[in-house]
């Protein structure tokens, strides 16, 4: 290898390892580390405040709270196709997305429509205050009823 | 009258500044012509000369100028519009709402910036159709092809990322939608939603950061891109005339 050789793969090498190193820092710098976004862990408050056979939506946490005559569940209210917030039809007895068309019964089982997946169940439990507590980041793959 | 006013066009266009900044010196032969464009940072990236057929409208309906003119428009009226436009929650809403009724010309100002914006995707549409059913696509000029194509991505880019900016509701799920699209990406789809939000939710960082992609990131690649697809036409031999067989292959 001559001199000339060996200084253009110097530079060469140089030149990839500083772009690997922009690449893994700018990676960094546009993942934040600490989001200012709401707790996942939501106080849905007393069981008696939802009537017996009742599924209700509140749409700032975006989550179901149903009561059932077994216990209460909570149901993610983010429709799993592509995002929207769903609503519940009382009249129907169904879950319908405003986005798509997909609709899913009381339990989050999808009816029709584009959504490839039922919608979630939420970790859900009583605080010590006896108060109805969800966790939105932590979905369950057995379904349990909390029995008040 | 007239002839005064020549006299004095001539006067500036000979005086030392005149032509210390253009160089291409006064005269009407075909080589000050040629001269004024060559020497000109913006002109030179187009030929000095051109077929008569490639001006006439059949020959391309002006559909890339006419892209270029609401790109422009794009430009003049976004940089007005940031002028009043704080991109913040929900400041934001309040801003496009002040835009519409409160500012001066504002509402004619997001009009334009509006409407040009849905032009410029029909008409980038339309001159796409146009150069591929007239073959303007072949040899020599496939790259100038690509570079179209990525200049298509830029202008739905641009006007996806602008979509959130009135941060109503359309604007929320839209991109709530749009990025739990990116988010069916095979493995790393999760990551690319993280990344381009700046969370886990369309909230504030989305709207910086879509605020930042529209305004600065991608209009300065879109200018890039166009620059490169101006002067490729010169390169590959002037807009495409028809006859494929008589033009020349590379200048």
């Amino acid at each position: 290898m001559s001199r000339r050789q060996f200084f253009v793969k110097l530079g060469v090498g140089s030149v990839a390892v500083a772009a690997l190193g922009t690449a893994a820092f700018s990676y960094q710098y546009l993942s934040p580390n600490v989001l200012y976004e709401p707790s996942p862990i939501v106080d849905a408050g007393k069981p008696d405040h939802y009537t017996p056979d009742s599924v209700t939506l509140d749409p700032q946490t975006a989550i179901y709270v149903v009561r059932t005559a077994g216990g209460f569940f909570a149901l993610s209210a983010i429709c799993t196709h592509l995002g929207c917030l769903t609503a519940y039809k009382p009249d129907l007895g169904v879950i319908a997305c405003p986005c798509h068309g997909s609709k899913f019964n009381k339990d989050g089982v999808k009816i029709e429509g584009p959504a490839p997946r039922p919608l979630p169940w939420l970790r859900m439990w009583l605080s010590d205050e006896g108060d109805l507590m969800v966790d939105r980041s932590n979905a369950i793959a057995i379904k349990q009823l909390v029995r008040v | 009258m007239a002839n005064t006013l020549d006299q004095l066009i001539d006067q500036v266009r000979e005086n030392r500044i005149w032509r210390s900044i253009f160089r291409g010196g006064t005269g009407d032969s075909n080589l000050h012509k040629s001269l004024l464009v060559q020497q000109n940072v913006f002109l030179h990236l187009f030929s000095i000369k051109a077929r008569k057929r490639t001006l006439e409208f059949s020959a391309t309906w002006y559909l890339g100028a006419l892209t270029f003119g609401t790109f422009m428009i794009l430009v003049i009226t976004g940089v007005l519009l940031m002028l009043y436009y704080h991109p913040s929650v929900p400041q934001a809403y309040a801003d496009m709402k002040d835009l519409q009724y409160v500012v001066s010309s504002g509402v004619f100002l997001r009009n334009l910036h509006r409407w040009s914006a849905h032009a410029m995707v029909f008409l980038v549409f339309a001159h796409m159709f146009k150069v591929f059913y007239r073959g303007a696509y072949r040899t020599p000029r496939e790259f100038n092809w690509v570079i179209g194509v990525i200049l298509l991505l830029l202008t739905l880019l641009l006007s996806y990322t602008g979509y959130l900016l009135p941060w109503d509701q359309l604007a929320y799920w839209a991109v709530t939608v749009g990025s739990n699209i990116a988010s069916a990406v095979p493995l790393i789809g999760a990551k690319i939603r993280f990344l381009m939000l700046g969370g886990t939710a369309v909230n504030a960082n989305a709207l910086l950061r879509f605020y930042v992609l529209h305004c600065v990131i991608l209009p300065l690649a879109a200018i890039l891109f166009l620059a490169v697809h101006f002067w490729r036409i010169r390169k590959d031999g002037g807009i495409y005339a028809g006859d494929h067989s008589s033009e020349v292959s590379n200048q």
